[in-house]
């Protein structure tokens, strides 16, 4: 632990989408753990859930970092997948770049960045095409 | 009282200090220490696995002796729906609830009705109250329990309406006061349970300052006691008031199929209903209205103080459904509402300040990195996490893992060969 503040580290398997959503049950189970508020832990949950999710379907898989200090929960996702042609298209609800496959699962429903960015205080969206994206992501707890 | 009770208890003499009940427990609070089980009793929510799961017999649930009628002048029993599904051959409710009163109650009233209330005032509460959906069933108090210790960014989304069984208390205690003239202290009303965690809140209720029930009996203490007068040929007094609306609480989905809505799912068994609660924590249940959780296997049949097997008790509640000749009749704008809201639960926080808690919780990853990750509860603790936790709060020590324990005697036989040596 440095400087008051926690971290974790996961890596998200792009093959398996039955174990998508086990990176952000063990961040809400250690934010609980740490004593944040309740409100703070879903905000969390969800903006994380959602980014574990895009990154199964659209990026094969990737890292998620998140640092914990009493004033605020940090998330950093990044990827090697294709990048986000648009992200001013990205941003719109209902806008989704998913397969028919993946959508017959229930998923890309092109709520993923939106909801990211309603649960979040801060986002900031860096993404190259053919190189990869990064997310950072930032709920206040303070 | 205390406001941490639970009503599951263990016996010493029968337990072996096993592993079976601290693997089950879903909010890890039962550790063996000194060759026993110790529950945890600010984590317990009494979901009764460990009552289930006990090859010995040796948890039990603390309920009433039917000599405590004595201590009143009336009494009422209050049969859970769930008490219908346990007798082969019943296909009169009426039956059952005189055969009741012929153990000694003075009156019955059933828990089945006051559901019904609950559903007609839960209906009302869905239109014009301002939940947060998916609104979730406060029918079972393990589940809401678990909310509170486990998932309290939720505690928002509870139904707030008090039990079935309070609410009967509180109706059948009134017409008894007005049928007999007795004071209030004179009337006994008895809640016949299928779990530890009903027991409880016949205690300490969920949302109620105030319990209207005086005792619980377990639905398999009352069994025997009922079961010499069932289906007697001797006329039966018209006793039952509910019709299946109610009677089908006692199943998973029988709350939710008298809301008026389909945008529901109704989940049953501890370990469901926790991959549910996360569903919902990660927003992936906006779309649904209701969420009926339920603790039990089945719902309130698979009860771990019901005798009969909860799929067998699940077939026979449907097939009372044929015998209701009449719809209930339930009173408008009866008051279900809570008088106290719920709290978050912060026995699994690892401490009241962030910074000592982020410190414990570095502590407890660098010890469960050098632990063998196993499981495999020798030490005491369900697993090699909890047995960091439990080492970083002071309740354990590295050498409870035997496999810690055996590196250390090596280490030490080690040193004491190179003594020789020299």
């Amino acid at each position: 632990m440095s400087d008051n503040s926690y971290k974790l580290h996961f890596d998200i398997d792009g093959e398996d989408f039955s174990v998508a959503g086990e990176a952000s049950s063990n961040i809400k189970k250690v934010l609980g753990k740490l004593g944040v508020p309740p409100a703070v832990v879903r905000k969390v949950a969800v903006a994380t859930y959602e980014g574990e999710i895009n990154m199964v379907i659209h990026a094969d898989g990737g890292t998620i970092d998140v640092e914990i200090t009493p004033e605020c929960v940090k998330i950093l996702l990044k990827d090697k997948g294709p990048g986000i042609a648009s992200i001013e298209q990205a941003m719109q609800e209902g806008y989704s770049t998913a397969t028919e496959e993946v959508r017959n699962l229930g998923f890309g429903a092109g709520m993923g960045l939106p909801n990211m960015q309603k649960y979040t205080d801060y986002m900031n969206v860096d993404s190259v095409l053919g190189v990869g994206t990064t997310i950072e992501m930032h709920v206040n707890i303070k | 009282m205390s406001d941490i009770f639970h009503s599951v208890t263990l016996d010493k003499e029968k337990c072996h200090g096993c592993t079976n009940c601290i693997k089950r427990c879903p909010t890890q609070a039962i550790r063996v220490r000194d060759g026993k089980a110790k529950i945890i009793k600010e984590r317990c929510i009494d979901c009764g696995e460990c009552i289930r799961v006990c090859p010995y017999h040796a948890k039990k649930a603390i309920t009433d002796k039917i000599d405590i009628l004595k201590n009143y002048k009336y009494n009422i029993a209050l049969p859970a729906p769930t008490f219908y599904g346990q007798f082969p051959k019943l296909t009169d409710i009426n039956s059952l609830l005189n055969a009741l009163k012929k153990v000694g109650f003075d009156d019955v009233f059933e828990v089945a009705y006051a559901a019904q209330i609950i559903t007609n005032e839960t209906r009302k509460m869905l239109d014009n109250m301002q939940i947060e959906k998916p609104v979730i069933s406060s029918a079972c108090p393990t589940v809401v329990k678990l909310i509170c210790a486990r998932f309290p960014s939720l505690i928002d989304h509870i139904l707030p309406v008090i039990s079935p069984m309070n609410l009967a208390a509180r109706l059948a205690r009134k017409v008894a006061a007005e049928h007999t003239g007795l004071p209030d202290s004179d009337i006994g009303v008895f809640f016949i349970t299928p779990c530890a965690a009903k027991a409880t809140c016949a205690k300490i209720p969920i949302g109620a300052a105030k319990s209207y029930i005086n005792g619980t009996f377990s639905i398999k203490d009352m069994y025997l006691k009922v079961l010499p007068y069932l289906n007697s040929k001797e006329s039966c007094e018209e006793l039952a008031r509910a019709d299946f609306d109610g009677v089908c609480w006692a199943v998973s989905g029988g709350e939710a199929r008298g809301l008026a809505t389909e945008n529901y799912i109704a989940v049953d068994g501890i370990h469901n209903v926790i991959e549910v609660m996360e569903a919902i924590e990660d927003g992936k249940m906006e779309d649904i209205d209701f969420v009926e959780g339920l603790a039990c296997v089945g719902g309130c049949v698979g009860g771990p103080l019901n005798v009969e097997n909860n799929f067998v008790a699940k077939g026979r509640i449907k097939k009372l459904s044929s015998t209701f000749t009449k719809k209930a009749t339930i009173p408008d704008s009866v008051d279900v509402s809570w008088d106290i809201p719920l709290e978050h639960n912060t026995a699994m926080n690892l401490d009241d300040d962030m910074i000592v808690a982020m410190q414990k919780m570095e502590q407890m990853s660098k010890i469960h990195d050098s632990l063998p990750k196993l499981d495999c509860g020798s030490c005491g603790s369900p697993s090699c996490k909890t047995l960091s936790e439990d080492i970083v709060r002071g309740f354990a020590k590295e050498t409870d893992c035997i496999f810690k324990l055996r590196e250390k005697i090596s280490e030490l036989a080690q040193e004491m060969m190179n003594m020789d040596k020299h």
